[in-house]
């Protein structure tokens, strides 16, 4: 009997794990997937909101601004990719200059810090390649960019060296209601925790019905995006969001914190919760509405595309809180944007729901509130000398696009999270995210792989079980086909 | 660290400069190559065909690339594997590393740019649809198979008829994986003629020219890919999607010159071969910084590598040794009708000794076609084609007497019908 289980390893999991990870609880997360922020988390637009967006009242505004507040923080102590860069809400005509009025009232009211709005010209002057025909921009210098799933992983991270127990390729199938808690059933395995948290996602509505009345139902909606090489990095320098409509927040073009462009997302409805194929028609979409902002951008330039799905429900604005009919058993469902922005203000709010339930909240005495990591790419030349010198590893170059070591390689194979996959190491390293899209390192980082864990490359698949690589070997090898 | 010349990249043409350089008098060489070993992709090129022209006989990749690596020996040439540049600053120091002799400040007299060039992948044309496993640029599938001795397929779609393409759809099928088509965006293949007939014709697999794949199925591992026609435009034709049930997608769509370290440096970069801007001599827009083979612009053959390369070298060479002529007048070289770029892009009369060399790529096939150099409205010099395709590159041969005719400090070679006009 553990003290709560945190079912699904997204950034709303990663975040509360964390978090919970400071007290003298036992905690333990159940994620489906063979690696955390495999669903939502690692397929969004990575932005920091401000702020200004949500209605005031809404649980959507009072975590957004805390949040923005907290990943700053958080990114900073546990080495995450982060830049304040700001954000700009364009109006191109009288009914956008009115939106942008009221999204500056709503951000004010929502307690966001050092709103303006400024003249085409002014908006020109900081951002020349945005489209001259606009009338006018809200300006927010506290939105940001962040790489998503290195925060999850990083929050992860440190939850597991603090205590947390992570078991991933576990999906729940059924939830007993027990006298002092519940028994969380993955297949044949079983899991007594007093508490349980359904932070799953796309999925929190099935999680939620296996032990409550039906009270929300998710439906994805999909976003499809455009990322484009680091020679177009620079198009822009801040987040260009266009005027909110009735199908969100619209397209946007901003930089990444790793140096590329991101364009998009467009809003259609998904077939399956996991479906998250592109289309032309989506992509086609997203260039055309993006142009409006931007006409500058390259799509030769093109490295990647994908699309993730936002969990809405019938309610605008996020689940979050015990379910009525099953005490001990909390929702945090229909976590849509700001829901990566919101997720650390979200946990820390629950760790005191959960207190006011009756879990007890101690802190613990050695916490490690930080984690280190090798970033070969932003050394000084001084700097990497010396770290070749510690350890020869980080002489050799896997990744040439991004310019990764082998030893950041091995170091993240051997992360908390034990990654298994080759886009999990992806994502811990960013070998494999250039514009060779991993044509030159795949080989090597899932031989890396193999040798450090003692596996075949059959066994290792590219991202979830099942997507395997290779299939056998060759003839010549002694393979039979 | 001290050379009197660096080469960046040892695969077929950083060995071709190397060598040059060294044969026209330069000692002090260093060979910068980021694999294990010398020879570059030729290593994972196990099949024949090449060395037609150079050696006038028919080697395996590997067997070409063993011809340069064997000219090394005692030539005193310091050659350094598993090494990365990450930079060259302006005046030509480079940074670089390995796990050796860690991380590396050298100076060098002159520079060979020698990268080569990478696959484009899916992302580069945007092919919608689900993103499993088994999608593989037809070079990195090569490395797997012919490197790693790993199968990466048992049912097998190949977009783009690139020659890598062809060459991988008879080496899957060798390997037991059956091939079910090659899909070419337009309507005709950029593969040699050759390798049409021995890897397609012979074992019978397809090629569906301007078709596309319009949409990829599968959660984990590709499932289905799906085909449509492509109308004049290159855009796909709704109602004629066919299906491939297949677990594998081998890409072949196209080449880019790998130039992050010359853009880097501020080289001049064409934006129609995605290579350096060179002169008559392979030199970059940056002094005494040369470029030469995929790097500049893709090749069909290593033998047409080997010679600019060759070419590149000497060059260095005679820039290192204070054997360059100064500058004076300068032509540019301007793409006719039907010419998609040209290299040289400048060329430099004075560097000159009996004749320039200039290859380029045209826009489409023709057959019974002429090929113009005219300079200020006048014809210098003319050359037939019975057959011309995008996918194979053209050289021509101008010699120096005509750039000495040129006007207005410019030629233009130019694709006409051989009945046009003079």
């Amino acid at each position: 009997m553990v003290d709560v289980i945190i079912i699904g390893a997204g950034i709303v999991g990663c975040s509360l794990a964390y978090e919970l990870s400071k007290y003298q609880v036992q905690a333990v997360v159940l994620e489906k997937e063979n690696d955390v922020a495999c669903g939502t988390t690692k397929a969004n637009s990575a932005i920091v909101h401000a702020g200004y967006d949500p209605r005031p009242g809404t649980l959507m505004a009072k975590y957004n601004v805390e949040g923005n507040r907290l990943i700053e923080e958080i990114a900073k102590k546990l080495d995450v990719p982060y830049k304040k860069v700001g954000s700009f809400v364009l109006a191109f005509d009288d009914t956008d200059l009115a939106t942008v009025g009221t999204l500056f009232d709503r951000g004010r009211q929502n307690g966001v810090p050092d709103l303006q709005i400024l003249s085409a010209k002014e908006t020109l002057a900081i951002e020349p390649n945005i489209n001259p025909e606009i009338k006018g921009a809200l300006y927010a210098p506290s939105a940001g960019i962040v790489s998503p799933w290195e925060l999850a992983i990083a929050m992860m991270d440190t939850a597991l060296r603090n205590g947390v127990s992570l078991y991933t390729d576990s999906q729940v199938t059924a939830i007993e209601k027990k006298p002092d808690g519940y028994e969380v059933i993955c297949g044949d395995k079983r899991y007594q925790s007093r508490y349980v948290i359904n932070a799953a996602g796309l999925y929190s509505d099935q999680i939620h019905n296996m032990v409550s009345a039906p009270a929300f139902t998710v439906t994805p909606n999909k976003g499809e995006y455009y990322l484009l090489d680091k020679n177009q990095g620079n198009v822009v320098s801040h987040v260009i969001f266009q005027c909110p409509s009735k199908v969100g927040k619209g397209v946007l073009v901003s930089p990444t914190v790793h140096g590329n462009l991101i364009v998009g997302p467009n809003a259609v409805d998904a077939d399956e919760k996991d479906d998250v194929g592109t289309t032309r028609t989506g992509l086609d979409f997203v260039i055309k509405a993006a142009s409006r902002s931007c006409d500058k951008v390259n799509y030769r330039q093109s490295i990647r595309n994908f699309a993730g799905n936002r969990a809405l429900t019938e309610i605008d604005d996020f689940i979050i809180g015990e379910a009525q009919d099953a005490k001990g058993f909390f929702d945090i469902a229909g976590i849509k944007s700001p829901g990566l922005t919101s997720a650390p203000a979200i946990a820390v709010d629950m760790v005191s729901m959960l207190g006011a339930a009756g879990l007890s909240l101690v802190k613990k005495e050695e916490y490690i509130d930080r984690r280190e990591k090798v970033t070969f790419r932003d050394l000084s030349p001084q700097e990497r000398a010396e770290l070749i010198k510690k350890d020869s590893r980080y002489g050799t170059i896997i990744c040439r696009c991004e310019t990764v070591t082998e030893g950041e390689i091995v170091d993240a194979i051997h992360s908390p999270t034990a990654p298994r996959s080759v886009d999990a190491i992806k994502r811990r390293c960013n070998a494999g995210m250039g514009r060779c899209q991993g044509g030159f390192c795949g080989p090597r980082v899932l031989e890396i792989l193999c040798r450090e864990l003692g596996l075949d490359p059959r066994e290792i698949p590219q991202d979830k079980d099942g997507s395997y690589i290779v299939m056998g070997e060759t003839k010549t090898r002694g393979g039979n086909n | 660290m001290q050379y009197d010349l660096v080469v960046v990249g040892g695969g077929p043409a950083g060995l071709a400069a190397a060598l040059s350089a060294h044969e026209n008098g330069v000692n002090s060489i260093l060979i910068i190559e980021r694999d294990r070993e010398l020879g570059g992709i030729l290593n994972q090129c196990i099949h024949n065909g090449f060395g037609l022209h150079y050696f006038k006989e028919e080697l395996t990749g590997p067997e070409y690339a063993l011809r340069f690596i064997d000219m090394l020996q005692n030539t005193g040439i310091d050659i350094k594997l598993g090494t990365m540049v990450l930079d060259i600053a302006e005046d030509r120091t480079i940074q670089a590393m390995n796990s050796v002799d860690g991380y590396m400040m050298i100076k060098t007299k002159a520079i060979v740019l020698a990268m080569g060039c990478r696959e484009r992948t899916r992302g580069a044309i945007a092919i919608p649809g689900d993103r499993p496993s088994g999608i593989f640029t037809a070079g990195a599938a090569q490395r797997y198979l012919n490197m790693e001795g790993y199968m990466v397929g048992k049912r097998v779609l190949i977009l783009g008829s690139g020659d890598i393409g062809l060459i991988m759809a008879r080496r899957m099928t060798l390997e037991g994986a059956k091939v079910l088509a090659v899909v070419e965006l337009m309507p005709y293949s950029n593969g040699l003629n050759r390798n049409i007939v021995q890897c397609l014709q012979d074992y019978d697999i397809p090629l569906y020219l301007s078709h596309t794949i319009t949409d990829i199925q599968g959660h984990k591992r590709v499932e289905k890919a799906i085909v449509s026609k492509v109308d004049a435009n290159r855009k796909p034709i709704p109602g004629t999607e066919i299906e491939f049930d297949c677990d594998t997608i081998l890409l072949s769509v196209g080449l880019i010159p790998e130039n992050e370290l010359s853009r880097g440096v501020g080289i001049q970069i064409d934006p129609r071969t995605n290579g350096p801007v060179v002169f008559e001599n392979m030199e970059t827009s940056l002094e005494g910084v040369f470029a030469c083979g995929n790097v500049v612009h893709v090749h069909d053959l290593v033998d047409f590598v080997t010679q600019e390369s060759m070419r590149a070298g000497k060059a260095a060479a005679q820039y290192i040794l204070g054997d360059t002529p100064n500058q004076k007048n300068l032509i540019t070289v301007k793409n006719g009708s039907h010419v998609n770029y040209t290299v040289p892009q400048y060329i430099r009369p004075d560097h000159v000794e009996k004749l320039v060399e200039v290859f380029f790529r045209v826009d489409n096939v023709y057959s019974n076609m002429r090929i113009v150099v005219a300079s200020g409205g006048q014809e210098l010099c003319s050359f037939k084609r019975e057959h011309m395709a995008p996918g194979e590159m053209e050289k021509i041969v101008v010699p120096k007497k005509f750039l000495d005719e040129a006007k207005q400090a410019e030629i233009t070679i130019a694709v006409v019908n051989q009945e046009e006009a003079k």
